[in-house]
């Protein structure tokens, strides 16, 4: 009677710790695990920011670059002395329309 | 086998004993619980504060300032990133052949840069460049010298140069709008920066940044009305005038008649912004907008509209100004020509003064007041610029006869030149006068009934008569259109009173094409002194030149009747649209 009670006792008070400290160590990896994840995504995040600055910054030098070289002045400059353009003064309209 | 027996058991051994190491393992549990204590207990804020600095840092998230562009999304002003080079001297110094690497890149002397280097060898912190563009910053990094360190800034540029140079305005060194819209619109420019906290590794990666962050808030674009092509028409026709005028300065406005936005504003002496050292010249001054002068012969089409409006002259009326001169108690009006007994289209075409003042004091003090309000010579424009001039316009009951009279023909009060472009617009809009403004988008202000739409077209009618051949402006026309407007020939105001005798403002007011105007124009060359001076002579070339250029860049088709009369071969269609952006009209 004794003998049984203590194998039924030892059983469930070896099995319920041994299962609890296994899920302990596997919720501990997964933890691991996860942080580890987070770490790397917020690595990464951080770099695109980095990206992401460095081309706005590209973005605006270029929006400078291209309004530099179309400056009213230096294509009036290019077409009038390279390319020996003229406005005409007198020009008509052919319109379509009555 | 009974004595080793007997060996074995064990002898009783001294109390002492089991104390001593009881005495032992509890000091030895003591101590590292008092360490214990005190790391967590006593020291903890200490190391808690010791780790973060090792690990936690607070990064700034820049806030950009918005970008100027004009209506078809072209850049006017811009921030770009720059790089500003900075060095520990001390550091610096100890490796002399990184020193004079570093000189050359920076195109500075190396010599030089040693000695500035020694003046500070105790500093910390030295800034050895002007901003300069992240690749060459690149560059200076790439040699590795010890202590040198680049630091990111923002640098604000202008691409469209002097061409917008007054309207735009510029930044001051750190980044704050000093001068004209960038002034003007600080509060939406302006980005605010923020900043996260995060945790790094020990090779400067961040691994967490979930801590406390505030969000960066990029400064707002601004959209401006004006057209970059049409400013550069204008600033360009305006310096060539100017130079060739030899003048102190000028104005150019043109404008959208029925929208009231300003197409294009331009000004001259002009000044470079991307310039520090130009920005001091006086050229900064936006002239149309912070000068008011007196508007002279260009109200005479207002005041005849109020004269039409009140029914006391028809637009065939006649007003006899014989002599040439009219003396109105102690002042004598001139005419430059004796015209005699003229109507009301040769007042405005011949611009007589005489025949104005006849019609000013016929109206009487009041109604000619009464019809300047009604254009808004008495109210600002609130325009949104910075330093806008107020108008002056005395009451009425202040008025004698003589006031009256130089009244009439725009003496005796003064204006901007948004003012006259305003009052115009008016008659160009079918009598409502729009509200003048820069940015696009701005609160839709309803148009004010300035005169009836009869009237104005009437007035347009008599304005062409300016530009007709005899009329004071022959060279304001354009070929193809129908073009209406008014010269102005303004004597100034001496330093000593009075009026000087050969310091004059020619003007040019106009709007095409007459039949619908889409656009008006204002252009004034102040104090032109190669020789002539006259307002047809001086200013309408430069209304001509531009407003031909706008109307073909805004695609506004010519008036009908000056079309080919033989039917040409169908082409493509050439599509003659309206303004993109104009909205219908009220």
């Amino acid at each position: 009677m004794r003998s049984l009670r203590s194998l039924v006792e030892g059983r469930g008070g070896l099995l319920l710790p041994l299962a609890l400290a296994l899920a302990v160590v596997v919720s501990a990896l997964a933890v691991v695990r996860t942080k580890h994840e987070n770490r790397a995504l917020v690595n990464d995040l951080d770099r695109l920011r980095a990206e992401r600055e460095r081309l706005d910054m590209e973005w605006s030098q270029l929006q400078l670059e291209e309004a530099t070289l179309s400056h009213h002045a230096r294509v009036e400059k290019i077409a009038r002395e390279q390319l020996g353009m003229t406005e005409p003064r007198d020009y008509a309209v052919v319109s379509s329309k009555p | 086998m009974n004595g080793a027996r007997a060996n074995l058991v064990a002898k009783p051994v001294g109390a002492w004993r089991r104390w001593a190491v009881f005495g032992v393992l509890g000091l030895g549990v003591t101590v590292v619980l008092g360490r214990a204590f005190q790391l967590q207990v006593l020291q903890r804020d200490f190391l808690v504060q010791e780790g973060d600095k090792r690990h936690i840092r607070t990064l700034v998230i820049p806030g950009h300032r918005g970008d100027i562009r004009d209506r078809r999304g072209e850049p006017l002003a811009l921030s770009a990133p720059v790089e500003m080079i900075w060095a520990v001297p001390a550091a610096l110094l100890e490796s002399p052949q990184h020193v004079y690497a570093v000189a050359k890149l920076l195109n500075k002397n190396p010599r030089e840069l040693d000695k500035f280097l020694r003046d500070r060898e105790d500093r910390k912190f030295v800034y050895i460049s002007d901003p300069i563009s992240p690749a060459d910053a690149q560059r200076v990094l790439a040699l590795k010298a010890p202590g040198v360190f680049s630091e990111p800034s923002y640098a604000r540029y202008y691409p469209a140069g002097e061409v917008a140079a007054q309207v735009v305005g510029f930044c001051g060194r750190d980044g704050q709008g000093l001068e004209g819209l960038e002034r003007a619109q600080e509060a939406a420019l302006a980005g605010k920066a923020g900043s996260r906290r995060v945790i790094r590794d020990r090779a400067g990666r961040v691994v967490e940044d979930n801590l406390e962050s505030r969000d960066a808030q990029a400064g707002r674009d601004l959209a401006l009305t004006l057209d970059l092509r049409i400013q550069y028409l204008a600033y360009r026709e305006l310096k060539a005038a100017v130079a060739k005028n030899n003048a102190r300065g000028g104005l150019v406005v043109v404008a959208d008649s029925s929208t009231g936005e300003i197409l294009a504003m331009a000004s001259s002496p002009g000044f470079n912004p991307n310039n520090m050292e130009d920005r001091k010249g006086g050229g900064e001054r936006n002239r149309a907008i912070t000068d008011s002068f007196e508007p002279g012969s260009t109200v005479k089409p207002v005041l005849i509209a109020q004269a039409l409006s009140l029914g006391l002259y028809q637009p065939t009326s006649h007003v006899d100004t014989t002599p040439g001169f009219l003396k109105v108690g102690s002042l004598t009006v001139h005419d430059v020509h004796p015209q005699g007994d003229i109507d009301l289209a040769t007042v405005l075409s011949k611009s007589s003064n005489v025949g104005a003042a006849k019609i000013g004091l016929s109206l009487g003090a009041e109604a000619v007041w009464s019809g300047y309000q009604h254009f808004g010579f008495g109210e600002p424009v609130y325009s949104g610029f910075p330093g806008e001039a107020s108008p002056v316009l005395r009451h009425f009951s202040e008025w004698g006869q003589i006031a009256t009279a130089t009244a009439s023909y725009g003496y005796g009060l003064s204006l901007n030149a948004l003012h006259l472009v305003r009052a115009y617009s008016a008659l160009a809009n079918d009598g409502l006068m729009p509200h003048l403004h820069l940015l696009e988008g701005a609160s839709p202000v309803p148009p004010q009934r300035a005169v009836s739409a009869n009237i104005a077209s009437e007035v347009r009618q008599l304005m062409e008569g300016v530009v007709a051949k005899g009329g004071t402006a022959e060279r304001a026309a354009i070929p193809g259109y129908r073009v209406a407007g008014k010269t102005g020939t303004i004597r100034k105001i001496s330093g000593e009173g009075g009026y000087a005798e050969n310091k004059h403002q020619s003007v040019f007011i106009g709007m095409l094409p007459a039949e619908h105007p889409r656009l008006v124009g204002l252009v004034m060359i102040d104090e032109p002194a190669a020789g002539d001076y006259y307002g047809g002579l001086v200013a309408a070339p430069v209304f001509s030149t531009v407003m031909q250029g706008a109307a073909r860049l805004l695609r506004i088709p010519p008036g009908s009747e000056k079309l080919p009369a033989t039917p040409l071969p169908a082409l493509p269609s050439t599509q003659t649209v309206a303004l993109p952006l104009a909205e219908p009209r009220t």
